[in-house]
């Protein structure tokens, strides 16, 4: 048993990525109160440049293996298990994003430590961790504890500051023997997406709708107001996947994350999937029928209405 | 091939949810529940691969007394079977209904068992690779495509990161799968037909013995306080939007603030 926390190292062509640097800062601040290490678990191949942005962490445990040099979740799996299980950490921090989905309740099921999932916040209470986790779509929050004092969380991206993981430094590291692989899952290729009409992400000015815009035909009030205003129209996850606008339109955790002047988010529930992706923008004004719905716990103005009209009217009020 | 769908039920987001006289659970009385819509990409997919590879889809819900419209939507959507896994009050944990449904599966034929990649109650883990594990089956999440290999020893699948990025895997079957959307909309099933289906279909049930938990204490659940930070602008959509036109011009965004 140690005090130390874990983090699992998520990289992508040679890249550490954002939601590992958030978990290694808010990880040195909890093992600075544990009293145990921030630990970075890397595993790939050919680690060095990977290793020398992890600054952050007090040490660094690699795996450094052929075998690793692209992602495969029963690879990482069978790795990573006798990892948590000689460690016995406090807790194991995992992004929660496809990666970290498939290690982390597999981590759970063979390791038999607790899983709390889509957490938003970690913090100690008498040296055992205290996780928020965000439910039903970011409806209601649960503050849980793990019954035996130690486990696994699984954390939304954006929930804690990347630039806090991001400290300069070479920690020491330890590397491991030939690790235990699992080739079931082979890696074949990473694929690009297809390159859109529009850069989302070079937007100022964001007219980003969902689900309540209703019929496909109102997009065209919505493409309106985005030429009035003198921005492009973006939108979330299900209106990506009816396939009404192209999925490089698409703003969230599986599309574009985007930091425009103005984010005017029309019949956007506010999933977390979706605040992933948005949360950054300068100014949010939320449109929605729903008066509880999440996208107004991020937006500094919100209006309950329908998103027609108040589109409409504001089309109407731009031109005028 | 053999596909299994595990498939549950999440209550209705449409509805406004509470929170109970104890704090640590929703108020779960008047709640109505749907099917959890991943769970529903799961299905579609298994019913298309099945059209295409040949073989047979069951479908798996835990018995939570409530199912059966789940099952006879199954049913009437194209599932050849639909099967009840032990007996619960209600919907229980990740972890518990991953040991149920891994208890019914080893005495199942399964090449590949399909499940939605996320619940919105998933608050100790996603069923799928918890089911993976505990039969040492190989998982993958965020399934964004699925083709099963002409010999039907393997799958290549796509697994979505962010930025519309795929990576491209193949699996060795049998395997599990979380999927995240389906290549067509979840196909509709007439309500007449699910009426009659509830009346007059045959349910498959296996008895399992659900033990354990998930090893977490829920210390209080809360509504967040939602508008807490954003500024409501009250009134007619026309005076939002003169409001909305004002918060603009004062920060210089948009063409109003050029003209």
């Amino acid at each position: 048993m140690s005090d130390d926390i874990l983090v699992l190292v998520e990289h992508r062509a040679g890249t550490v990525l954002d939601p590992t640097f958030e978990l290694l800062g808010r990880a040195r601040a909890l093992a600075a109160e544990t009293g145990g290490q921030a630990i970075a678990v890397v595993l790939g191949s050919g680690v060095d440049p990977l290793v020398a942005t992890l600054g952050a962490a007090d040490r660094v445990i690699a795996v450094d293996d052929p075998a690793f040099a692209e992602f495969s979740p029963s690879s990482y799996q069978a790795a990573l298990v006798p990892i948590v299980r000689d460690r016995s950490p406090r807790l194991v921090l995992v992004a929660n994003t496809g990666p970290g989905m498939d290690v982390a309740s597999g981590l759970s099921a063979a390791t038999g430590l607790a899983l709390a999932a889509y957490a938003t916040g970690v913090a100690l209470e008498g040296g055992a961790p205290v996780v928020t986790c965000q439910l039903y779509a970011g409806k209601i929050d649960a503050r849980v504890r793990f019954a035996d004092g130690r486990g696994i969380a699984t954390v939304v991206a954006g929930s804690f500051p990347v630039e806090s993981g991001m400290a300069a430094g070479s920690p020491p590291v330890e590397r491991l023997g030939p690790p235990a692989t699992d080739g079931r899952i082979r890696f074949k290729a990473l694929l690009a997406p297809e390159a859109g009409d529009v850069d989302i992400t070079r937007e100022t000015v964001l007219v980003s709708v969902g689900r309540g815009v209703g019929e496909q035909e109102n997009l065209e009030l919505v493409e309106e107001l985005a030429t009035a205003l003198g921005g492009a129209v973006s939108v979330s996850r299900p209106l990506a996947d009816a396939g009404w606008l192209p999925r490089s339109r698409q703003v969230g955790k599986s599309g574009l994350k985007v930091k425009p002047r103005l984010y005017l988010a029309l019949g956007i529930s506010g999933a977390p999937e979706h605040l992933e992706g948005m949360r950054g923008a300068d100014l949010i004004i939320a449109v929605n029928t729903d008066p509880r719905a999440p996208i107004f716990s991020v937006a500094h103005y919100g209006a309950v209405a329908d998103l027609l009209d108040v589109a409409q009217a504001l089309t109407r009020r731009l031109a005028g | 091939m053999e596909f299994i769908v595990l498939l549950k039920q999440v209550p209705d987001l449409a509805e406004e949810l509470e929170i109970d006289a104890d704090g640590t659970d929703l108020a779960r009385d008047w709640l109505s529940y749907v099917t959890s819509e991943w769970d529903e990409y799961a299905l579609e997919e298994a019913l298309q691969l099945r059209d295409q590879a040949g073989g047979s889809v069951t479908c798996l819900a835990l018995d939570t007394g409530s199912v059966d419209e789940l099952l006879a939507t199954c049913l009437a959507r194209g599932a050849d079977r639909v099967v009840k896994v032990g007996s619960f009050e209600r919907q229980p944990a990740s972890h518990v209904a991953a040991a149920a449904f891994a208890a019914a599966l080893r005495d199942m034929p399964h090449h590949l068992v399909l499940t939605g990649v996320q619940a919105i109650d998933d608050l100790d883990g996603q069923v799928g690779p918890l089911v993976a594990t505990l039969l040492d089956l190989p998982h993958v999440s965020v399934v964004t495509h699925i083709a099963v290999g002409p010999d039907g020893r393997t799958a290549t699948v796509h697994q979505e990161y962010a930025g519309g990025v795929v990576a491209e895997l193949e699996v060795d079957l049998p395997a599990t799968l979380g999927v995240q959307t389906s290549r067509e909309t979840p196909r509709y099933a007439p309500v007449s037909r699910v009426r009659q289906l509830m009346k007059t279909m045959e349910v498959g049930s296996v008895e399992v013995s659900a033990d354990g938990g998930a090893g977490l204490v829920i210390e209080a659940m809360s509504v967040p306080e939602v508008s807490a930070t954003a500024e409501m602008i009250a009134g007619s959509p026309d005076a939002i939007a003169e409001r909305i036109a004002a918060i603009l011009a004062e920060r210089g965004i948009g063409k109003a603030a050029v003209r």
